[in-house]
């Protein structure tokens, strides 16, 4: 027992409020957890961020100044190295931006084998998301399903164009070609294998008690925070509340481009049945669990595009007129990480060529929301944070 | 709402600070002064019927012909065009809004043309500006930390701009 009189007398002699000194922490860009390139500078007091601030460029290779010395064709694969892990998308995105200021329009049967594509690459997509976000919150398993399942969508893309990664399939005017004979037989049977594995992921992934502590109430994000930052896909769904009367934002249903309004499928919002209780809408949990559901939604549209397919009318890519129009258009897609926009701008001085390509990036928009969602937290949610938001440095950078 | 409507809901409520407007291109815009872009911006975003909340893009672009041959066909004058792509959360349509700028401020290469910034109206506009300096070389006016995001901090240039020369060489790093 301490007595009276160890305790000294004059206050001054002790300080048991020492501070701890802030410090600048590096993390990145060789980082594993900031998917890429990503250089993040953090100022820390002890195991609390006070600040987050992002640096980017580190694979910036000009993809824009490409882009304008460049026939449209031309520049179709390196659309395919922005988004690296959805190069269907990416293509689509750029195709729809320079028909869009053509004023073309697509056959039925190309925009059919747009969408199974484009989804499937979603899903290819989303299953990278959850499995390096498992990686990144130290569980390994659910990666090496995750990438099990990717492998066989890639098999199938290496069937239809030969690339396993940089696809350049879809292109401007329609496919590059017609699905092989007997495709929509194996996308079939994928899709029969994969459907009954999506409740295994849950058990490993979305409902394990670690998970649930490290990604429930961290990074949260308000809905008016997404807007202002002009944030999208899963980074704005997660934060929407479907009890509070939120628009389900997704451009599929609001700009239904390649005939998405002819298919049916929901859009996923929170609330969800499965969230555990201590998450909260817009953290880092329900923006991993609206990719999960997505992925369901994706597998409907799937299985209503393959039935369409032996039916849909024309041909799988028509010709690419020989001049862009003076003007200039702005397309937005639904992709995987969010609103991938192409702006092109047309001359008459320089034929098919664009005078300027413009990629908005969608990951860029949520990325430049980290910072307010790193202030506060430890230094161990960083990677939670970053992986939530599930960037693509590629496209970051461009 | 459509491009015309929008259009003429902003002419009501701001006629004067409208430059020009076009509602029959594809994406229908108004072209406005640097000086009141401001204005038209906190318009767009507050106006009951308009609600744009998102600034998606903006986009610099070089309006310039380097072959000589060809700029009678081109049919534009040498400028520099700063592009805002804005969208509505609660009404779910989009507009466009233009700024028209010389390509140097006062005719003096080198000093870049000069635009209020948007990031105290649109927090998403900070990186998208920042990019915009970068590349194409546009001064915003204002902005918090207006700094290079993409190249070098000690890169010279903006590559973006037609008559850009790439470097011989960075840091003993040879080039072309």
């Amino acid at each position: 027992m301490v007595t009276a009189s160890l305790i000294p007398q004059d206050q001054t002699i002790v300080e048991f409020d020492v501070r701890t000194d802030e410090m600048l922490v590096n993390m990145g860009p060789q980082h594993p957890s900031t998917h890429g390139v990503l250089r993040l500078v953090l100022r820390t007091d002890g195991e609390i961020i006070s600040e987050a601030m992002p640096h980017l460029g580190y694979l910036h290779r000009c993809a824009e100044k490409i882009g304008e010395n460049l026939l449209p064709i031309q520049f179709i694969p390196y659309t395919d190295r922005m988004d690296y892990l959805a190069g269907m998308n990416m293509n689509l995105g750029y195709s729809l931006a320079i028909e869009k200021l053509c004023n073309m329009k697509i056959p039925e049967k190309a925009s059919v084998i747009r969408v199974i594509v484009s989804e499937l690459n979603r899903i290819a997509s989303h299953l990278v998301a959850m499995g390096t976000y498992g990686l990144d919150l130290g569980t390994f398993s659910p990666f090496l399903y995750a990438f099990r399942e990717r492998e066989m969508i890639l098999d199938l893309f290496e069937e239809v164009c030969g690339a396993r990664l940089t696809y350049s399939y879809l292109t401007i005017g329609g496919a590059h070609d017609d699905l092989p004979d007997g495709w929509i037989d194996h996308c079939q049977q994928f899709l029969d294998y994969f459907e009954p594995r999506i409740p295994e992921y849950h058990t490993l992934l979305t409902t394990n008690h670690i998970f649930v502590n490290r990604t429930a109430n961290i990074g949260v994000c308000s809905k008016e925070l997404a807007i202002q930052h002009a944030c999208s896909g899963p980074m704005l769904r997660g934060s929407l509340n479907a009890r509070k009367n939120d628009t389900a934002w997704d451009l599929r249903k609001i700009e239904p481009y390649s005939d998405y309004d002819k298919y049916d499928f929901k859009v996923v919002i929170p609330p969800f049945d499965m969230a555990p209780p201590e998450a909260v809408v817009g953290d880092c949990w329900h923006r991993y669990m609206v990719r999960m559901l997505e992925v369901v939604e994706s597998i409907k549209i799937l299985r209503q595009a393959l039935d369409r397919y032996p039916k849909a009318a024309g041909s799988h890519r028509v010709e690419v007129p020989k001049h862009l129009a003076a003007g200039d258009a702005y397309v937005e897609t639904e992709c995987p990480r969010g609103q991938m926009g192409f702006y092109v701008v047309g001359s008459n001085a320089k034929g098919q060529v664009p005078l300027r390509v413009r990629a908005r990036s969608s990951s860029m928009a949520n990325l430049s929301l980290a910072s307010k969602l790193c202030e506060g937290c430890l230094i161990a949610d960083i990677p939670a944070i970053i992986g939530s938001i599930d960037i693509v440095m590629g496209e970051i950078d461009r | 709402m459509t491009g015309a409507e929008i259009i003429a809901t902003l002419e009501a409520e701001c006629s004067t600070k409208i430059k020009s407007t076009k509602a029959d291109a594809i994406d229908p815009f108004v072209f406005v002064e640097p000086g009141d872009l401001v204005a038209v911006a906190t318009v767009l975003r507050d106006h009951a019927k308009l609600k744009f909340e998102m600034l998606n893009c903006i986009s610099g672009v070089d309006y310039l012909e380097l072959d000589p041959k060809k700029i009678a066909k081109a049919g534009f004058e040498p400028h520099v065009e700063v592009v805002y792509h804005f969208s509505s959360f609660t009404h779910k349509h989009r507009f466009v809004v233009k700024v028209s700028l010389p390509r140097w401020k006062d005719n003096k290469p080198g000093e870049l043309p000069e635009v209020p910034t948007l990031s105290p109206l649109f927090p998403a506009a900070d990186w998208h500006e920042r990019e915009a300096f970068d590349l194409v070389g546009v001064n915003f006016v204002g902005h918090p930390d207006l700094c290079r995001i993409l190249l070098a901090d000690d890169w010279v240039g903006h590559p973006l701009r037609k008559d850009y020369e790439f470097p011989l060489e960075y840091h003993g790093i040879r080039g072309r």
